[in-house]
């Protein structure tokens, strides 16, 4: 009896928090769009947007599918590289260094994904990590990636040929525009049927192959989408500060993913948006001051959300909404 | 005299270079092997707690004036005393999440650990020298082997051997490997599993303090050394499966030796050769050389 009732109460309160939620997204974008006018350094938040499409693309494999990627730096650095390396020396628009940046760490996740898929959990996580440092080693090699001083000076060029993105602001609402489309989209394919068998494999994998479904061929493309979306994100990088380094193939920018997702909340849609945002402040604000102690602060956030808060920030709103819902 | 074209004194010299990294990737990949068998948990800090060993033997001498020979038994003990106390403090808290946290919180503490080196240290290294008795080097007539490496190879063998033989054959590591298999069963025959699993992390971290120490001399001793070497041994411990103790000494040593010869015949493919390797042994062994199949 009191099941029923409570049931049909949070009915209501459910289609009210989805409108709540509505709301924040939209009261974001136009925040988003006023943003430059209200005196924020673009610059500033176009870094923010770029690693909150990192971290969206990372949650995809991790909170969607259940996959700990440890090489997610190799996808974010090559793609800063072959953008970088296309505008500087070949001259092409801007958006072709996109594309072919994001491409080219749609193919690297290609190979990466396909040998990492053959083991499970910490294993994953292993080969991961250990292929994304042969991208890194091969970077440094490479002739085209100058070595340990990186690509430097990259221009910004005009959009098709016709939009010169030099100016900040301009540059500012491509990357909103772009933001929004990567996390729509990503929003699509985690509710499509294809997520759904995602969301499953995360789960139950054995459930998922006994009822027939090509688990290896699921997880492979969630992986290649994933390392695509952030060599997007490692593409606009190099657009928008103008260069590419190595440490954006670092593993220790793989750390720094994983806890953009788990600081904001695995699983979460605006979980990895929102630990983008609060890192990367976080590093902005702490860089001239203190030195060395950011990667303390960092390894201490990773300790105290690992021991203490697990479903990062959105996540635990999320459960303590539930719970008041429930009562 | 020539191997293949290379002058064979370069050639010995790398082989001997391989073998020595070798000892190393197998001591630290033991320890990792030893501490997921029980613990389930995949010790990223292993890397800073070499480092850890490393500069407590540097500590010692420089500001306790204590020798090296001293070292090699203090060093170990206080960087398993550390690890006793992380197991006590964190990882005990997480062992019935998924064994990813595990690998998050110690990749958290390695964060932390390094950047307080480097902070207090910089980037550069520390040079500690190598201990007198072990100074020089004795010409074998075919070639001239310095004494310390010769000591490390020597020293890390007798480390595993000794390890593999306290699991696999005594009763200690009768329970030890008891309680991989199940550990709830253990506890019910009355056996500590608590102390037990506190242990094993601590004489894990213990061994990667020693490796720490018996590097000293080597390398530089800097914050970042041991950053460098993890991700290798992550390698060697999948080339190798994690399901045997032998099996990890033996690919340590084995692939330490490959990357020696790499560096004479095809140097730029050195820093990668163990990861190719990887990749062939996943493609045609998924579980590793020695793993059990999942």
């Amino acid at each position: 009896m009191t099941k029923s009732t409570s049931s049909t109460l949070a009915t209501p309160s459910m289609t009210q928090s989805a409108k709540l939620i509505r709301a924040t997204y939209i009261a974001l974008l136009v925040f988003a769009v006023v943003a430059p006018m209200l005196g924020l350094y673009p610059i500033f938040v176009m870094k923010l947007l770029c690693f909150a499409i990192f971290a969206c693309a990372f949650n995809l494999l991790l909170g969607f599918t259940g996959l700990l990627s440890f090489g997610h730096a190799a996808f974010f650095g090559s793609a800063a590289y072959v953008t970088g390396w296309l505008i500087k020396t070949h001259s092409v628009t801007p958006e072709v260094g996109i594309v072919a940046g994001t491409v080219a760490a749609g193919v690297i996740g290609l190979v990466v994904g396909t040998v990492a898929i053959r083991r499970q959990g910490i294993y994953f996580a292993m080969i991961t990590l250990a292929m994304a440092q042969m991208v890194y080693f091969a970077l440094l090699q490479s002739p085209f990636t100058g070595g340990e001083d990186g690509l430097q000076g990259v221009p910004r060029g005009a959009l098709l040929g016709m939009l010169s993105l030099e100016s900040d602001t301009t540059l500012y609402y491509v990357v909103v525009a772009i933001f929004v489309a990567c996390f729509l989209a990503i929003s699509r394919v985690v509710h499509s049927p294809f997520g759904q068998v995602l969301k499953m494999i995360r789960e139950n994998e054995a459930r998922a192959i006994s009822l027939g479904y090509r688990v290896d061929q699921y997880k492979l493309l969630a992986f290649v989408l994933s390392a695509a979306l952030a060599g997007l994100a490692g593409s606009l990088k190099t657009l928008i500060m103008g260069f590419a380094t190595l440490s954006d193939a670092h593993w220790s920018m793989s750390g720094e993913v994983i806890l953009m997702t788990l600081l904001g909340g695995v699983g979460t849609f605006f979980g990895p948006v929102l630990g983008a945002s609060i890192v990367i402040s976080l590093q902005d604000m702490l860089a001239d001051k203190v030195g060395s102690w950011v990667t303390v602060i960092i390894g201490a956030i990773f300790v105290l959300c690992v021991m203490a808060f697990r479903k990062g920030v959105v996540g635990e709103i999320q459960a303590y909404m539930e719970r008041r819902n429930k009562r | 005299m020539e191997i293949f074209g290379i002058p064979h004194q370069a050639f010995l010299g790398q082989l001997l270079l391989g073998l020595v990294n070798g000892a190393f990737y197998a001591m630290l990949s033991l320890g990792l092997a030893v501490i997921f068998g029980l613990l389930g948990v995949v010790n990223f800090a292993h890397g800073a707690l070499y480092m850890l060993g490393a500069f407590a033997a540097w500590f010692l001498l420089e500001k306790l004036g204590i020798n090296y020979w001293f070292a090699l038994v203090v060093a170990p003990l206080s960087v398993g005393v550390l690890g006793v106390i992380v197991e006590r403090l964190f990882l005990k808290r997480l062992y019935k999440l998924d064994p990813l946290y595990g690998l998050l919180l110690t990749f958290g503490l390695a964060l932390i650990i390094e950047g307080v080196f480097r902070e207090l240290f910089g980037a550069s290294g520390q040079s500690y020298p190598v201990p007198e008795l072990l100074q020089g080097a004795t010409d074998l007539g075919f070639m001239v082997l310095p004494n310390y490496r010769a000591w490390v190879v020597f020293a890390s063998l007798v480390v595993c051997v000794g390890t593999w033989y306290l699991i696999e054959r005594t009763r200690l590591g009768a329970y030890l490997r008891a309680g991989t298999e199940n550990a709830a069963l253990v506890q019910a025959f009355g056996i500590n599993v608590p102390m037990m699993v506190m242990l094993t992390y601590g004489a894990g971290a213990a061994l990667a303090g020693l490796a720490g120490v018996l590097a000293a001399p080597i390398i530089q001793v800097s914050p970042l050394m041991g950053s460098n070497l993890i991700i290798v041994v992550f390698a060697v411990v999948v080339i190798g499966g994690m399901g045997s103790i032998m099996g990890s000494i033996l690919t340590g040593l084995g692939l330490g030796v490959i990357e020696g010869l790499t560096r004479v015949f095809y140097p730029e493919a050195s820093s990668i050769v163990v990861f190719v390797i990887m990749v062939i042994v996943l493609m045609f062994r998924p579980a590793g050389l020695f793993g059990k199949e999942a």
